[in-house]
């Protein structure tokens, strides 16, 4: 008896979790995936009716706004935070003095609330009294810098702030991946008189490649599920100019009790992530496992 | 004698893949069991096996004359030596060595008294207090044995034990491990791959190969009379010589014939009566070909053979030669005046020659 | 690891090389000075700004130290801002997030280290697509549960309440726990089970006794990550909440978009700092741990 229960011991301490992972993550996404089927409104409805939300949902220019924004966000985001990531690691590898503390520096946004940031940033972007004033304080009478209220850009000051609460982590992400390039190829190229650019260029950034994916993936991952950063800092506005997939979903969801829109603009998102995660994590379990 | 280990007709698979095919092995008390072969030939699947450690999946498995068929490792009066030792890592030497005592209830008094026994017998007092990670290799070695002696089993595994020494701590720990063994008087199981540590240490020796026994015996059986070419192959360093060659019967005996590049084909003539087809392979030992002169009774002959390559080691000096298509390796007194690229006369001792089958590489004497 | 003025060697033109090497550190330190400023701007501007007084903000510019030093901002952040209809400041919010936060850290790193313990260690037919299936669970958007978990918590009597919030951490936090206690033990040897099953020790003590004592780093990283997932979740706490039971986000959020009364510039950002400072003090105290978790988060395998 003790012995049975010594060898079904493991499997009984993980179901509990398997059973919860099955239910709450995948049972969950089956559930939202059918009603986004249907013609749920305030209440969930089980009948399917066919496409019906996501016809509607693509009919809809406040989704439509979304999802260009989720584009332009996610692009210039990704693509920035990536660059500094990488600059600023490349020059703090350099045998910096004090690295120890830049680093800190950097990195520190990371454990901030996305609402905080938002907050901070609404601050410091308000027109009235933020940068813009402070820039005509200096006596650049006509210097505007009124993103945070302008529609056409104020989806830029999101990529603002975020590039400013995730650029430190890439930064460290790159760092490690400077590190642990072997210290002998670097050597043996010095030794063979490459200049320092090229051996960046040609021989460690190219080692790097795990890591820009681990980047990519992490950052994108990010920009989809940017939710916080936008309520505190636009709140989706002004007007719907800012609204990402995210705040659609939470907006049908929670204030417009539309669960078919809410469901369906969710499903999208899931798809838009599992697009970008899945070929990733299967060949990494794949190549685990060989 | 009862056998202490007695294994029949074992297999273990996982899922499709057969890892161990039909193994039959017994062992009596006292004796020094070693498990070799190459990596993945499933001796340390074998080892855990016997340890409980994976279930089997045919066959049956006893110690000390109990079947062991649901029987944990801790109830099999087992101990084990591993590879990496396997040291807890946050336990002092001290608890290392009484965990299994003290996960079993053995009152305290005991598990100190059993402590200071083997921490005597193992000189390593000193440590006790230590923690693994402080230790060198040759002394967290001498913890794990620490830690089986102390059970006090009935069978002692050891997995690969020594290999992860330097070249001088692994012989000087294979003679104290064979020096317990005869103190003890304990049985034991010994997985290696090294085939040295194998004849140096075991009373039998199991040669495995892709999951099934190639042969078991003593060590000199092993090496003199190996069952196949894998065997001969395998044990031994530098390696048996294997010469491809045309067998014809006269009078005299079996007279052999070997090609050669160069000249004339080598004849030997085997007076020992046996029947053999006309192809064989010819196993003889390098140590079983000697210069000219260096070696006399009536089974040896000699003959004429362009030296290839000579390599002092010290204490001998290795001489090779193409006979049949195949590098044959001599083994012959260091002093010797042989020159590469000259010929020498070599002396083959015919009595000491093993014959294969050359496809399915079975002996045939 | 290289220096960037390394590239060519140092006897061919010593003077200008000197000169070029000290102009390439100048501007080198000058642009990691200049992103320092980048990055610390923001919490300057939130301290000044907390310090000073309405009318000083009003009059002052962004970036100028405070004449005045005062607390008032927040002591109202911390017990008189409104949050919509109530003003009470943070002080209950951050206390309802110290009330998740504990207990949902606590049970999703203990359940982590179990499941981790194994994954690694106790495989089984199948253990490793469970793992596969709860890793695929980290990088679900969360908007996909969202409907679904409110229906469920409002069945299971937990609608808007503490214990329905952890719940909710927990579930989604196990993913990532698991992941770091299965990466930490699968690189402890197998053979420390086996040495242990064969001293006759079980399951739960092989655990206690032998892989929880070499656990403390994983234990610091993990807690680290799930502390700052949870005091910085804004979607669960605004969806799953109802007034009394909001974390600290969710009311600072409410606080700065509060439309009563004149705009508090400074108690926004006390609020926000009160916010930030549980995690804030994570990161200095611990920051090593911090990074190593942010990276093992995303550098999966």
């Amino acid at each position: 008896m003790s012995d049975w229960l010594e060898t079904h011991l493991p499997k009984a301490v993980l179901a509990p979790s398997f059973i919860a992972i099955m239910l709450f993550v995948y049972g969950f996404i089956g559930w939202t995936a059918w009603v986004s089927f249907t013609r749920s409104k305030l209440l969930p409805r089980y009948e399917l009716k066919g496409t019906v939300q996501y016809e509607k949902l693509f009919a809809s220019p406040r989704w439509d706004t979304a999802m260009d924004n989720l584009f332009v966000f996610g692009t210039l985001f990704i693509v920035i935070a990536m660059l500094l990531g990488l600059l600023l690691a490349i020059f703090l590898d350099q045998k910096v003095r004090s690295e120890g503390v830049i680093r800190t520096i950097y990195l520190y946004p990371m454990a901030l609330s996305m609402i905080v940031t938002g907050t901070a940033w609404k601050w410091i972007l308000n027109p009235g009294l933020g940068l813009e004033n402070m820039v005509r304080g200096w006596g650049f009478e006509t210097f505007t810098f009124d993103w945070l209220v302008n529609p056409d850009f104020a989806i830029y000051t999101v990529v603002l702030a975020g590039v400013w609460q995730s650029s430190g982590f890439v930064m460290a992400l790159f760092l490690a991946g400077l590190r642990s390039v072997d210290e002998e190829i670097i050597k043996a190229a010095q030794v063979d008189g490459i200049p320092t650019w090229r051996i960046y260029s040609a021989i460690i950034i190219p080692s790097m490649a795990p890591i820009f994916l681990s980047a990519f993936i992490v950052l994108a991952h990010l920009a989809i599920k940017s939710f916080d950063l936008v309520i505190a800092l636009t709140g989706g506005g002004p007007g719907y100019s800012t609204d990402l997939p995210a705040t659609y979903m939470y907006a049908m969801a929670f204030s417009r009790g539309d669960i078919g829109q809410a469901a369906s603009s969710a499903m999208i998102m899931m798809m838009v992530v599992f697009a970008i995660v899945v070929p990733y994590l299967y060949s990494e379990l794949r190549a685990k496992h060989d | 004698m009862a056998p202490i280990l007695d294994i029949k007709n074992l297999h273990k698979s996982y899922g499709s893949v057969e890892i161990l095919k039909d193994i039959n092995v017994s062992i009596d008390p006292g004796d020094f069991l070693v498990l070799v072969g190459p990596s993945g030939c499933g001796k340390s699947t074998l080892l855990n096996c016997i340890a409980g450690l994976e279930p089997i999946t045919g066959g049956t498995l006893s110690i000390g004359g109990r079947d062991m068929a649901d029987v944990t490792p801790k109830d099999r009066d087992i101990a084990m030596v591993f590879q990496s030792y396997a040291l807890y890592p946050t336990m002092t030497v001290a608890k290392n060595i009484t965990f299994g005592m003290k996960v079993r209830g053995v009152d305290a008094a005991t598990q100190d008294r059993k402590l200071q026994e083997v921490a005597q017998q193992l000189q390593i007092e000193p440590l006790l207090n230590r923690r693994p990670g402080q230790l060198s290799g040759g002394q967290r070695q001498r913890v794990a044995m620490g830690r089986a002696l102390v059970r006090d089993p009935k069978l002692f595994l050891f997995d690969e034990p020594l290999s992860n020494l330097d070249a001088k701590l692994r012989v000087e720990m294979r003679s104290e491990i064979k020096k317990l063994h005869q103190n003890l008087g304990a049985s034991m199981v010994y997985v290696t791959h090294d085939q040295i540590e194998a004849m140096t240490l075991a009373t039998k020796i199991v040669v495995m190969k892709g999951g099934v026994i190639q042969q078991i015996g003593t060590p000199s059986e092993i090496y003199n009379t190996p069952a196949n070419l894998f065997v001969a192959d395998f044990m031994g360093s530098p390696a048996m010589n294997l010469i491809p060659a045309k067998t014809r019967k006269n009078g005299a005996g079996t007279i052999l014939e070997i090609t050669r590049a160069d000249g004339a084909p080598l004849q030997l003539t085997d007076t020992r009566n046996q029947d053999l087809p006309n192809d064989v392979l010819l196993g003889l030992r390098p140590e079983d070909i000697a210069e000219a002169g260096f070696r006399a009774g009536a089974s040896v002959q000699e003959a004429e053979c362009l030296v290839e390559m000579v390599e002092p080691a010290g204490a001998d000096t290795y001489v090779t030669s193409h006979l049949g298509g195949a590098q044959v390796t001599a083994r012959l007194h260091a002093e010797t005046s042989a020159l590469a690229g000259k010929p020498l006369s070599l002396a083959f001792d015919l009595a000491k020659v093993s014959y294969f089958e050359p496809n399915s590489g079975m002996r045939l004497n | 690891m290289i220096d960037l003025s390394m590239s060519r060697p140092a006897e061919t033109h010593p003077r200008g090389i000197a000169w070029g090497r000290l102009a390439l550190r100048f501007s080198l330190y000058l642009f990691l000075g200049l992103f320092a400023l980048y990055y610390l701007m923001p919490l300057f501007v939130m301290v000044t700004t907390s310090l000073k007084s309405l009318e000083e903000i009003r009059t002052g510019s962004l970036i100028s130290l405070p004449r005045e030093v005062t607390f008032e901002a927040w002591r109202t952040a911390w017990s008189g801002a409104c949050t919509g209809i109530q003003c009470e400041g943070l002080k209950p919010y951050f206390w309802n997030s110290i009330l998740i936060a504990v207990p949902g850290v606590a049970i999703s790193t203990l359940l982590g280290a179990l499941n981790g313990y194994v994954i690694a260690q106790w495989r089984f037919r199948g253990s490793n697509l469970i793992f596969s299936l709860m890793l695929f669970g980290c990088f679900i958007p969360f908007q996909v549960v969202l409907l679904p978990m409110a229906r469920v918590l409002g069945e299971m009597g937990l609608a808007g309440s503490i214990s329905g919030l952890i719940f909710v951490h927990v579930i989604y936090g196990l993913g990532f726990t698991t992941l770091f206690f299965r990466n930490y033990y699968v690189t402890i040897p197998n053979e420390l089970v086996k040495a242990a099953k064969v001293d006759g020790a079980g399951f739960v003590r092989i655990f206690w006794s032998i892989f929880l004592p070499l656990s403390l780093p994983i234990i610091v990283v993990t807690v680290i990550w799930q502390f700052t997932q949870i005091w910085n979740d804004f979607l669960f706490g605004v969806s799953f909440s109802q007034a009394g039971t909001q974390p600290v986000t969710v009311a600072l959020n409410n606080i700065v978009n509060s439309t009563t009364g004149v705009k508090e510039y400074n108690v926004d950002m006390a609020a926000a700092i009160i916010a930030a400072l549980p995690t804030l003090l994570v990161y200095v105290v611990a920051g090593k741990y911090f990074i190593r978790g942010l990276t093992a988060g995303s550098v999966k395998g």
